[in-house]
Protein backbone atom coordinates (compact mmCIF):
# COMPACT_ATOMS: atom_id res chain seq x y z
CA UNK A 1 0.00 0.00 0.00
CA UNK A 2 1.57 3.21 -1.23
CA UNK A 3 -0.73 5.38 0.67
CA UNK A 4 -2.71 6.83 -1.55
CA UNK A 5 -0.04 8.81 -3.23
CA UNK A 6 0.05 7.28 -6.22
CA UNK A 7 2.31 4.35 -7.54
CA UNK A 8 6.17 5.46 -7.51
CA UNK A 9 5.89 3.89 -11.51
CA UNK A 10 3.68 6.97 -11.85
CA UNK A 11 6.30 9.66 -10.63
CA UNK A 12 6.36 12.42 -8.92
CA UNK A 13 5.01 16.28 -9.75
CA UNK A 14 8.03 18.62 -10.37
CA UNK A 15 9.90 19.36 -13.88
CA UNK A 16 13.16 19.86 -12.76
CA UNK A 17 13.75 22.91 -15.55
CA UNK A 18 17.44 24.22 -14.68
CA UNK A 19 20.23 23.29 -12.22
CA UNK A 20 20.11 20.02 -13.52
CA UNK A 21 23.95 19.34 -13.28
CA UNK A 22 23.96 19.12 -9.48
CA UNK A 23 25.24 15.84 -7.54
CA UNK A 24 22.72 13.38 -6.94
CA UNK A 25 21.75 12.18 -3.49
CA UNK A 26 20.11 9.17 -2.41
CA UNK A 27 17.37 9.07 0.68
CA UNK A 28 14.68 6.80 1.80
CA UNK A 29 11.15 7.91 1.55
CA UNK A 30 9.15 5.03 3.60
CA UNK A 31 12.00 3.13 2.83
CA UNK A 32 11.88 3.16 -0.84
CA UNK A 33 15.35 4.56 -2.29
CA UNK A 34 14.46 7.50 -3.92
CA UNK A 35 17.28 10.01 -5.76
CA UNK A 36 17.50 13.74 -5.78
CA UNK A 37 20.23 16.66 -6.65
CA UNK A 38 22.15 18.48 -3.98
CA UNK A 39 20.49 21.48 -3.03
CA UNK A 40 17.20 20.21 -3.21
CA UNK A 41 14.98 20.99 -0.32
CA UNK A 42 13.25 17.70 0.90
CA UNK A 43 10.19 18.73 -0.25
CA UNK A 44 11.52 19.34 -3.93
CA UNK A 45 13.38 15.86 -3.64
CA UNK A 46 9.79 13.95 -2.37
CA UNK A 47 8.05 16.03 -5.15
CA UNK A 48 10.13 14.81 -7.94
CA UNK A 49 9.31 11.16 -7.00
CA UNK A 50 5.73 10.96 -5.72
CA UNK A 51 3.00 13.70 -5.72
CA UNK A 52 2.08 13.96 -2.03
CA UNK A 53 4.46 14.46 1.27
CA UNK A 54 1.78 12.98 3.59
CA UNK A 55 -1.76 12.89 4.32
CA UNK A 56 -4.23 15.18 5.51
CA UNK A 57 -4.88 15.06 9.53
CA UNK A 58 -8.20 15.52 8.75
CA UNK A 59 -9.26 14.84 5.10
CA UNK A 60 -8.87 12.02 2.54
CA UNK A 61 -6.46 13.60 0.36
CA UNK A 62 -3.08 13.80 0.02
CA UNK A 63 -0.91 17.23 0.64
CA UNK A 64 2.08 18.42 -1.10
CA UNK A 65 3.06 21.99 0.62
CA UNK A 66 1.17 24.78 -0.24
CA UNK A 67 3.72 28.34 0.37
CA UNK A 68 6.80 26.76 0.17
CA UNK A 69 7.87 29.68 2.52
CA UNK A 70 7.68 28.17 6.28
CA UNK A 71 4.13 29.59 6.84
CA UNK A 72 1.49 27.41 6.09
CA UNK A 73 2.90 23.96 7.50
CA UNK A 74 1.63 22.01 5.13
CA UNK A 75 4.48 20.34 4.27
CA UNK A 76 5.55 18.34 7.29
CA UNK A 77 7.05 15.06 7.15
CA UNK A 78 9.18 12.39 9.92
CA UNK A 79 12.01 11.45 9.70
CA UNK A 80 12.38 7.79 10.70
CA UNK A 81 14.07 9.18 14.20
CA UNK A 82 13.65 12.10 15.86
CA UNK A 83 11.29 15.32 15.17
CA UNK A 84 9.04 15.93 12.37
CA UNK A 85 10.40 18.48 9.41
CA UNK A 86 8.88 21.44 7.55
CA UNK A 87 10.04 20.09 4.26
CA UNK A 88 10.06 22.92 1.87
CA UNK A 89 12.90 24.52 3.67
CA UNK A 90 14.97 21.73 4.99
CA UNK A 91 17.86 20.72 2.73
CA UNK A 92 17.90 16.74 1.85
CA UNK A 93 20.94 15.34 3.00
CA UNK A 94 22.50 11.81 2.05
CA UNK A 95 20.89 9.04 3.01
CA UNK A 96 17.67 10.76 4.48
CA UNK A 97 15.17 8.46 5.96
CA UNK A 98 11.91 10.07 6.09
CA UNK A 99 7.78 9.04 6.34
CA UNK A 100 5.12 10.50 4.76
CA UNK A 101 3.07 9.46 7.94
CA UNK A 102 3.45 10.15 11.69
CA UNK A 103 6.16 7.22 13.30
CA UNK A 104 4.12 5.43 15.82
CA UNK A 105 5.05 8.43 18.86
CA UNK A 106 4.24 11.31 16.76
CA UNK A 107 5.58 14.05 16.38
CA UNK B 1 34.93 55.35 33.60
CA UNK B 2 33.20 52.56 31.22
CA UNK B 3 31.10 53.95 27.87
CA UNK B 4 26.93 52.97 28.41
CA UNK B 5 26.12 49.81 26.99
CA UNK B 6 24.98 50.41 23.44
CA UNK B 7 21.47 50.20 22.38
CA UNK B 8 20.55 46.43 21.56
CA UNK B 9 18.39 46.69 18.61
CA UNK B 10 16.86 43.89 16.96
CA UNK B 11 15.92 43.39 12.83
CA UNK B 12 13.46 40.22 12.70
CA UNK B 13 13.31 39.73 8.46
CA UNK B 14 16.27 39.89 6.24
CA UNK B 15 14.17 40.73 3.28
CA UNK B 16 14.78 44.49 1.12
CA UNK B 17 13.29 46.20 4.51
CA UNK B 18 15.82 44.36 7.13
CA UNK B 19 18.31 44.83 5.14
CA UNK B 20 18.09 48.71 4.30
CA UNK B 21 17.36 48.98 7.92
CA UNK B 22 20.46 47.08 9.10
CA UNK B 23 22.77 48.95 6.81
CA UNK B 24 21.44 52.45 8.24
CA UNK B 25 22.02 50.96 11.62
CA UNK B 26 25.24 50.06 10.84
CA UNK B 27 26.01 53.31 9.04
CA UNK B 28 25.10 55.10 12.54
CA UNK B 29 27.65 52.67 14.19
CA UNK B 30 25.39 49.92 15.61
CA UNK B 31 26.08 46.59 15.32
CA UNK B 32 21.95 45.21 15.01
CA UNK B 33 21.12 41.54 15.15
CA UNK B 34 18.75 40.12 12.34
CA UNK B 35 16.99 37.15 13.16
CA UNK B 36 15.39 35.72 10.01
CA UNK B 37 13.93 32.62 8.56
CA UNK B 38 15.84 31.81 5.26
CA UNK B 39 19.26 30.65 4.83
CA UNK B 40 20.93 33.48 3.27
CA UNK B 41 19.40 37.07 3.12
CA UNK B 42 17.30 38.24 0.56
CA UNK B 43 13.60 37.51 1.81
CA UNK B 44 11.03 35.73 -0.38
CA UNK B 45 11.16 38.03 -4.03
CA UNK B 46 15.01 38.57 -3.57
CA UNK B 47 15.44 35.14 -2.09
CA UNK B 48 18.60 33.36 -3.23
CA UNK B 49 18.81 29.60 -4.14
CA UNK B 50 21.28 27.34 -2.31
CA UNK B 51 24.66 27.17 -2.68
CA UNK B 52 26.03 26.06 -5.57
CA UNK B 53 23.43 26.96 -8.06
CA UNK B 54 24.41 28.58 -10.92
CA UNK B 55 21.82 31.04 -12.61
CA UNK B 56 22.43 34.59 -12.58
CA UNK B 57 20.63 37.07 -10.80
CA UNK B 58 19.44 38.32 -14.50
CA UNK B 59 17.68 34.29 -14.84
CA UNK B 60 16.53 34.72 -11.62
CA UNK B 61 15.30 38.05 -10.74
CA UNK B 62 14.51 39.85 -14.37
CA UNK B 63 14.77 43.47 -14.72
CA UNK B 64 15.40 43.54 -10.48
CA UNK B 65 18.31 41.82 -10.93
CA UNK B 66 20.42 45.01 -10.43
CA UNK B 67 18.33 45.39 -6.87
CA UNK B 68 18.74 42.01 -5.90
CA UNK B 69 22.48 41.90 -6.52
CA UNK B 70 23.30 45.38 -4.34
CA UNK B 71 20.70 43.96 -1.58
CA UNK B 72 22.39 40.60 -1.32
CA UNK B 73 26.14 42.25 -1.62
CA UNK B 74 25.37 44.99 1.38
CA UNK B 75 24.06 42.38 3.64
CA UNK B 76 27.23 39.74 2.97
CA UNK B 77 29.52 42.75 3.46
CA UNK B 78 28.08 43.53 7.20
CA UNK B 79 28.07 40.16 7.69
CA UNK B 80 31.34 39.49 6.92
CA UNK B 81 32.80 42.43 8.70
CA UNK B 82 30.97 41.47 11.53
CA UNK B 83 28.90 44.91 11.66
CA UNK B 84 25.90 42.76 12.78
CA UNK B 85 24.44 39.38 14.43
CA UNK B 86 22.82 37.50 11.83
CA UNK B 87 20.23 34.46 13.06
CA UNK B 88 19.61 32.78 9.81
CA UNK B 89 17.18 29.94 10.02
CA UNK B 90 15.55 31.02 12.66
CA UNK B 91 11.99 32.01 13.54
CA UNK B 92 11.00 34.35 16.29
CA UNK B 93 7.93 32.75 18.04
CA UNK B 94 7.17 35.39 20.65
CA UNK B 95 7.78 38.94 21.58
CA UNK B 96 7.31 39.52 25.10
CA UNK B 97 8.30 40.96 28.40
CA UNK B 98 11.41 42.92 26.28
CA UNK B 99 12.29 39.19 24.48
CA UNK B 100 11.82 37.62 21.49
CA UNK B 101 11.45 34.13 22.04
CA UNK B 102 13.44 32.82 18.73
CA UNK B 103 13.51 28.71 17.48
CA UNK B 104 16.38 27.00 15.41
CA UNK B 105 18.22 24.60 14.49
CA UNK B 106 20.24 24.68 17.75
CA UNK B 107 17.40 25.11 19.59
CA UNK B 108 15.37 28.18 22.01
CA UNK B 109 16.77 30.93 22.86
CA UNK B 110 15.98 34.45 24.05
CA UNK B 111 17.22 38.03 22.73
CA UNK B 112 16.38 41.14 24.47
CA UNK B 113 15.94 44.48 23.10
CA UNK B 114 15.69 47.83 23.55
CA UNK B 115 14.22 48.91 19.83
CA UNK B 116 12.92 46.27 17.36
CA UNK B 117 12.21 46.26 13.84
CA UNK B 118 9.85 44.42 12.49
CA UNK B 119 10.36 43.57 8.82
CA UNK B 120 7.95 40.03 8.12
CA UNK B 121 7.05 40.80 4.75
CA UNK B 122 3.72 39.11 3.50
CA UNK B 123 2.62 36.07 1.78
CA UNK B 124 0.33 35.37 -0.51
CA UNK B 125 -3.44 36.07 0.15
CA UNK B 126 -5.42 33.60 -0.64
CA UNK B 127 -9.10 32.79 -1.71
CA UNK B 128 -10.49 29.57 -1.48
CA UNK B 129 -11.30 27.81 -4.19
CA UNK B 130 -13.50 24.19 -3.90
CA UNK B 131 -10.80 21.65 -4.16
CA UNK B 132 -7.92 24.01 -2.99
CA UNK B 133 -6.91 21.40 -0.51
CA UNK B 134 -5.28 18.69 -2.79
CA UNK B 135 -2.02 17.73 -3.53
CA UNK B 136 -0.62 20.12 -6.70
CA UNK B 137 -2.69 23.16 -5.39
CA UNK B 138 -0.15 25.64 -4.00
CA UNK B 139 0.18 29.92 -3.69
CA UNK B 140 1.63 31.68 -6.23
CA UNK B 141 4.33 32.56 -4.30
CA UNK B 142 4.83 29.71 -3.85
CA UNK B 143 5.15 28.46 -7.29
CA UNK B 144 7.59 31.31 -7.90
CA UNK B 145 10.12 30.12 -4.91
CA UNK B 146 9.64 26.24 -6.54
CA UNK B 147 11.29 27.97 -9.92
CA UNK B 148 13.60 30.80 -8.71
CA UNK B 149 14.97 28.64 -5.70
CA UNK B 150 14.55 25.24 -6.89
CA UNK B 151 14.54 25.43 -10.39
CA UNK B 152 11.58 23.64 -10.93
CA UNK B 153 7.93 23.80 -12.20
CA UNK B 154 5.39 22.14 -10.07
CA UNK B 155 3.42 20.55 -12.62
CA UNK B 156 4.19 19.91 -15.95
CA UNK B 157 0.88 21.59 -17.43
CA UNK B 158 0.20 24.29 -14.86
CA UNK B 159 -3.03 27.32 -14.44
CA UNK B 160 -2.17 30.15 -12.74
CA UNK B 161 -5.56 32.17 -11.16
CA UNK B 162 -5.81 34.61 -8.71
CA UNK B 163 -4.78 38.33 -9.23
CA UNK B 164 -2.26 40.86 -8.40
CA UNK B 165 0.84 41.41 -9.99
CA UNK B 166 2.13 38.73 -9.09
CA UNK B 167 -0.26 36.18 -11.34
CA UNK B 168 0.85 37.99 -14.66
CA UNK B 169 4.98 37.87 -13.44
CA UNK B 170 4.97 33.85 -12.23
CA UNK B 171 3.19 32.85 -15.46
CA UNK B 172 6.08 34.94 -17.40
CA UNK B 173 8.72 33.56 -15.43
CA UNK B 174 7.68 29.72 -15.42
CA UNK B 175 6.93 29.98 -19.72
CA UNK B 176 10.20 31.41 -20.23
CA UNK B 177 11.82 28.77 -17.80
CA UNK B 178 10.04 26.14 -20.34
CA UNK B 179 7.59 25.27 -18.34
CA UNK B 180 3.97 24.62 -19.37
CA UNK B 181 1.05 26.88 -18.48
CA UNK B 182 -2.09 26.20 -19.59
CA UNK B 183 -4.31 29.42 -18.52
CA UNK B 184 -3.74 32.55 -16.54
CA UNK B 185 -6.92 33.21 -15.06
CA UNK B 186 -7.31 36.58 -13.36
CA UNK B 187 -10.47 37.35 -11.27
CA UNK B 188 -10.53 41.15 -11.51
CA UNK B 189 -12.47 42.56 -14.88
CA UNK B 190 -10.54 45.02 -17.12
CA UNK B 191 -12.51 47.72 -16.85
CA UNK B 192 -11.44 47.85 -13.02
CA UNK B 193 -7.86 47.56 -14.00
CA UNK B 194 -8.40 50.67 -16.49
CA UNK B 195 -10.55 52.34 -13.95
CA UNK B 196 -7.09 52.28 -11.58
CA UNK B 197 -4.78 53.48 -13.93
CA UNK B 198 -4.51 57.31 -12.51
CA UNK B 199 -3.24 55.09 -9.15
CA UNK B 200 -0.38 53.21 -11.56
CA UNK B 201 0.66 56.20 -13.42
CA UNK B 202 2.64 56.89 -10.54
CA UNK B 203 5.32 54.60 -11.84
CA UNK B 204 4.48 54.48 -15.49
CA UNK B 205 7.45 52.65 -16.73
CA UNK B 206 6.37 49.57 -13.95
CA UNK B 207 3.00 49.79 -15.37
CA UNK B 208 3.88 49.41 -18.95
CA UNK B 209 6.20 46.89 -17.85
CA UNK B 210 3.48 44.84 -16.30
CA UNK B 211 1.14 45.15 -19.65
CA UNK B 212 3.93 43.97 -22.06
CA UNK B 213 4.76 41.18 -19.84
CA UNK B 214 0.87 40.51 -19.85
CA UNK B 215 0.48 41.05 -23.66
CA UNK B 216 3.60 38.24 -23.76
CA UNK B 217 0.78 35.90 -22.31
CA UNK B 218 -1.33 36.11 -25.09
CA UNK B 219 -4.34 33.64 -24.93
CA UNK B 220 -3.35 32.09 -22.08
CA UNK B 221 -4.68 35.23 -20.16
CA UNK B 222 -8.08 35.79 -19.36
CA UNK B 223 -9.34 38.75 -17.94
CA UNK B 224 -12.96 38.88 -15.23
CA UNK B 225 -13.48 35.15 -14.51
CA UNK B 226 -14.88 33.27 -11.85
CA UNK B 227 -13.61 30.09 -10.27
CA UNK B 228 -15.96 27.43 -9.67
CA UNK B 229 -13.74 24.27 -9.16
CA UNK B 230 -10.24 22.42 -8.92
CA UNK B 231 -10.98 18.68 -10.17
CA UNK B 232 -8.82 16.37 -8.90
CA UNK B 233 -7.81 12.52 -8.60
CA UNK B 234 -5.81 10.70 -5.84
CA UNK B 235 -2.47 12.33 -7.53
CA UNK B 236 -3.71 15.67 -7.63
CA UNK B 237 -5.76 18.31 -10.13
CA UNK B 238 -6.73 16.97 -13.61
CA UNK B 239 -9.28 19.89 -14.34
CA UNK B 240 -10.13 23.86 -12.85
CA UNK B 241 -13.65 24.84 -14.24
CA UNK B 242 -14.24 28.74 -14.11
CA UNK B 243 -16.10 31.06 -16.36
CA UNK B 244 -15.16 33.87 -18.43
CA UNK B 245 -16.40 37.29 -18.56
CA UNK B 246 -19.10 36.73 -20.09
CA UNK B 247 -20.30 33.71 -17.98
CA UNK B 248 -19.55 31.07 -20.22
CA UNK B 249 -18.47 27.98 -18.50
CA UNK B 250 -15.10 26.93 -19.49
CA UNK B 251 -12.28 23.73 -18.09
CA UNK B 252 -8.91 23.33 -18.45
CA UNK B 253 -6.87 20.48 -18.08
CA UNK B 254 -3.66 20.53 -15.75
CA UNK B 255 -2.19 19.18 -12.98
CA UNK B 256 -1.20 21.96 -10.97
CA UNK B 257 -3.12 25.70 -9.74
CA UNK B 258 -1.30 28.24 -8.09
CA UNK B 259 -3.59 30.39 -6.23
CA UNK B 260 -3.36 33.82 -5.14
CA UNK B 261 -5.22 36.88 -4.51
CA UNK B 262 -1.60 39.80 -4.31
CA UNK B 263 -0.46 39.74 -0.67
CA UNK B 264 -1.20 39.52 2.94
CA UNK B 265 1.07 41.20 5.58
CA UNK B 266 2.58 39.33 7.99
CA UNK B 267 1.66 40.76 11.41
CA UNK B 268 1.11 37.93 13.64
CA UNK B 269 4.56 39.49 15.92
CA UNK B 270 3.50 43.36 15.31
CA UNK B 271 0.51 41.92 16.91
CA UNK B 272 2.25 40.28 20.00
CA UNK B 273 4.31 42.86 20.51
CA UNK B 274 1.58 45.60 20.99
CA UNK B 275 1.05 47.54 17.75
CA UNK B 276 -2.93 48.69 17.49
CA UNK B 277 -4.99 47.85 13.71
CA UNK B 278 -6.45 49.40 11.73
CA UNK B 279 -8.80 47.87 8.82
CA UNK B 280 -7.86 49.05 5.04
CA UNK B 281 -10.27 49.04 2.97
CA UNK B 282 -7.93 49.46 -0.23
CA UNK B 283 -6.27 46.21 0.72
CA UNK B 284 -8.85 44.50 2.15
CA UNK B 285 -6.84 43.85 5.54
CA UNK B 286 -6.27 44.52 8.93
CA UNK B 287 -2.95 46.02 8.76
CA UNK B 288 -1.09 47.60 11.76
CA UNK B 289 -0.49 51.51 12.95
CA UNK B 290 2.52 53.13 12.88
CA UNK B 291 3.19 56.74 11.43
CA UNK B 292 4.92 57.36 8.19
CA UNK B 293 8.19 56.23 9.62
CA UNK B 294 7.56 53.47 10.60
CA UNK B 295 7.27 54.04 14.66
CA UNK B 296 4.39 52.17 16.48
CA UNK B 297 5.22 52.94 19.81
CA UNK B 298 7.18 51.42 22.47
CA UNK B 299 9.89 50.93 20.93
CA UNK B 300 8.67 49.20 18.00
CA UNK B 301 8.76 50.04 14.29
CA UNK B 302 7.36 48.40 11.25
CA UNK B 303 8.80 48.45 7.77
CA UNK B 304 7.73 46.71 4.28
CA UNK B 305 5.21 44.67 3.61
CA UNK B 306 3.95 43.74 7.51
CA UNK B 307 2.75 47.51 7.64
CA UNK B 308 1.83 48.65 4.18
CA UNK B 309 2.02 46.53 0.77
CA UNK B 310 3.99 48.53 -1.45
CA UNK B 311 6.13 45.80 -2.54
CA UNK B 312 10.28 45.63 -3.10
CA UNK B 313 11.31 49.16 -3.96
CA UNK B 314 8.75 50.20 -0.68
CA UNK B 315 10.22 47.42 1.51
CA UNK B 316 13.76 49.49 1.05
CA UNK B 317 12.47 52.50 1.73
CA UNK B 318 10.60 51.67 4.91
CA UNK B 319 13.74 49.69 6.04
CA UNK B 320 15.93 52.71 5.71
CA UNK B 321 12.95 55.12 7.24
CA UNK B 322 11.97 52.49 10.38
CA UNK B 323 16.27 52.90 10.95
CA UNK B 324 16.36 56.59 10.45
CA UNK B 325 13.58 56.91 13.53
CA UNK B 326 15.02 54.24 15.31
CA UNK B 327 18.08 56.13 15.59
CA UNK B 328 16.41 59.02 15.77
CA UNK B 329 14.83 57.97 19.29
CA UNK B 330 17.59 56.81 20.44
CA UNK B 331 19.30 60.66 19.73
CA UNK B 332 21.61 59.69 17.29
CA UNK B 333 22.39 61.23 14.37
CA UNK B 334 19.84 59.53 11.68
CA UNK B 335 19.63 60.18 7.81
CA UNK B 336 17.30 62.61 6.63
CA UNK B 337 14.32 60.91 5.82
CA UNK B 338 12.69 63.59 3.69
CA UNK B 339 13.84 62.18 0.16
CA UNK B 340 12.89 58.78 1.41
CA UNK B 341 9.58 59.92 2.52
CA UNK B 342 8.39 61.33 -0.96
CA UNK B 343 9.07 58.49 -2.60
CA UNK B 344 7.35 56.07 -0.34
CA UNK B 345 4.59 58.63 -0.81
CA UNK B 346 4.78 58.23 -5.06
CA UNK B 347 4.64 54.09 -4.23
CA UNK B 348 1.76 53.96 -2.29
CA UNK B 349 -0.12 55.80 -4.30
CA UNK B 350 1.19 53.42 -7.17
CA UNK B 351 0.86 50.32 -4.87
CA UNK B 352 -3.35 51.40 -3.38
CA UNK B 353 -3.85 51.93 -7.78
CA UNK B 354 -2.68 48.02 -7.95
CA UNK B 355 -4.75 46.93 -5.31
CA UNK B 356 -7.96 48.19 -6.77
CA UNK B 357 -7.01 47.41 -10.30
CA UNK B 358 -6.69 43.66 -8.71
CA UNK B 359 -9.27 43.39 -5.79
CA UNK B 360 -9.76 40.98 -3.50
CA UNK B 361 -12.62 38.73 -4.51
CA UNK B 362 -15.28 39.43 -2.14
CA UNK B 363 -18.70 38.44 -3.82
CA UNK B 364 -16.67 34.98 -5.08
CA UNK B 365 -15.38 33.76 -1.73
CA UNK B 366 -18.97 34.88 -0.22
CA UNK B 367 -20.67 32.36 -3.01
CA UNK B 368 -18.79 29.27 -2.34
CA UNK B 369 -20.52 26.57 -1.95
CA UNK B 370 -21.52 25.11 1.80
CA UNK B 371 -19.30 22.08 1.13
CA UNK B 372 -16.13 24.14 -0.40
CA UNK B 373 -13.46 23.63 2.54
CA UNK B 374 -12.21 27.22 3.86
CA UNK B 375 -9.37 26.26 6.20
CA UNK B 376 -6.85 23.81 4.42
CA UNK B 377 -5.32 22.87 8.01
CA UNK B 378 -8.18 20.97 9.60
CA UNK B 379 -10.93 20.57 6.40
CA UNK B 380 -13.09 22.84 7.88
CA UNK B 381 -16.13 23.75 5.30
CA UNK B 382 -17.80 27.06 4.80
CA UNK B 383 -20.84 25.10 5.70
CA UNK B 384 -19.71 24.09 9.42
CA UNK B 385 -17.97 27.88 9.58
CA UNK B 386 -21.41 29.12 8.50
CA UNK B 387 -22.87 26.93 11.53
CA UNK B 388 -20.77 28.15 14.30
CA UNK B 389 -21.94 31.84 12.99
CA UNK B 390 -25.65 30.46 14.17
CA UNK B 391 -24.86 29.92 17.54
CA UNK B 392 -21.76 31.70 18.18
CA UNK B 393 -22.07 35.16 16.72
CA UNK B 394 -20.87 36.94 14.12
CA UNK B 395 -17.01 37.33 15.54
CA UNK B 396 -14.10 36.23 14.09
CA UNK B 397 -12.33 35.37 17.45
CA UNK B 398 -15.35 32.91 18.15
CA UNK B 399 -15.83 31.53 15.15
CA UNK B 400 -12.38 30.41 15.38
CA UNK B 401 -12.72 28.92 19.26
CA UNK B 402 -16.05 27.33 18.19
CA UNK B 403 -15.17 26.37 14.84
CA UNK B 404 -11.59 26.19 14.58
CA UNK B 405 -11.35 28.74 11.55
CA UNK B 406 -8.10 29.82 12.18
CA UNK B 407 -6.72 27.95 14.91
CA UNK B 408 -4.74 25.00 12.38
CA UNK B 409 -0.91 25.09 11.69
CA UNK B 410 -1.60 28.22 9.49
CA UNK B 411 -2.85 29.72 12.32
CA UNK B 412 -5.42 31.46 10.13
CA UNK B 413 -2.60 33.04 7.46
CA UNK B 414 -4.10 31.17 4.80
CA UNK B 415 -8.38 31.31 5.45
CA UNK B 416 -9.16 34.07 8.41
CA UNK B 417 -9.73 36.45 5.60
CA UNK B 418 -12.31 34.39 3.80
CA UNK B 419 -13.60 33.65 6.90
CA UNK B 420 -14.25 36.92 8.34
CA UNK B 421 -16.42 37.19 4.22
CA UNK B 422 -17.98 34.08 5.38
CA UNK B 423 -19.01 35.37 8.67
CA UNK B 424 -20.01 38.54 7.22
CA UNK B 425 -22.44 36.95 4.29
CA UNK B 426 -24.03 35.24 7.11
CA UNK B 427 -24.93 38.03 8.90
CA UNK B 428 -26.56 39.79 6.11
CA UNK B 429 -25.65 42.60 4.64
CA UNK B 430 -22.22 43.58 6.54
CA UNK B 431 -19.02 44.06 5.77
CA UNK B 432 -15.62 41.60 6.29
CA UNK B 433 -14.01 44.68 8.74
CA UNK B 434 -17.15 44.54 10.79
CA UNK B 435 -16.54 40.51 12.38
CA UNK B 436 -13.76 41.97 13.91
CA UNK B 437 -9.65 41.29 13.64
CA UNK B 438 -8.43 37.13 14.50
CA UNK B 439 -6.07 37.80 17.68
CA UNK B 440 -2.49 36.42 16.78
CA UNK B 441 -1.28 34.09 19.30
CA UNK B 442 2.22 32.72 20.56
CA UNK B 443 4.30 30.86 19.00
CA UNK B 444 3.41 32.25 15.81
CA UNK B 445 4.82 29.04 14.64
CA UNK B 446 4.30 25.40 15.87
CA UNK B 447 6.54 24.91 18.83
CA UNK B 448 8.86 21.60 18.46
CA UNK B 449 8.56 21.51 22.36
CA UNK B 450 11.66 18.62 22.54
CA UNK B 451 13.96 21.54 20.39
CA UNK B 452 12.60 24.26 22.81
CA UNK B 453 13.95 22.10 25.73
CA UNK B 454 17.35 22.09 24.69
CA UNK B 455 17.72 26.16 25.32
CA UNK B 456 20.57 26.12 27.12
Amino acid sequence: MSGGQGSPAAGGRVVRLAETGRRPVTFFLDGRECVALAGDTVLTAILASTPAVRRSDFGPEGRAGFCLMGACQDCWVWPEQGPRLRSCSTPVAEGMRLLTTPPGDWP
Amino acid sequence: MTAPAPPRVVIVGAGPAGIRAAQTLVAAGLAPVVIDEGARAGGQIYRRPPEGFTRPPETLYGPEAPKARDLHAVFDRMVAAGQLHHHPRSSVLAVAGGELHVQSDAGGSRIGYDRLILATGATDRLAPVPGWQNPGVFSLGGVQIALKAQGVALGRRMVLAGSGPLLTLVAAQLLKAGGTVAAVLDTAPLGGQLAAWAGLAARPGLALRGLAMRARLGRLYHAGVSLDRIEADERGPVAIRWRDASGRPRETACDMVGLGWHLRAETHLADLAGCRFAYDETWAQWLPMADRMGRAGNGVYLAGDGLRILGADGAELAGRLAAAACLADLGLPAPDPRADLRRLARLERFARGIARAFPWPADMVRALPDEAVVCRCEGITAGALGDTVEYGGPEANRAKSLGRVGMGRCQGRYCQLAAAELIAARTGDTAARDVGRLRGQAPVRPLLVGAWEKTP
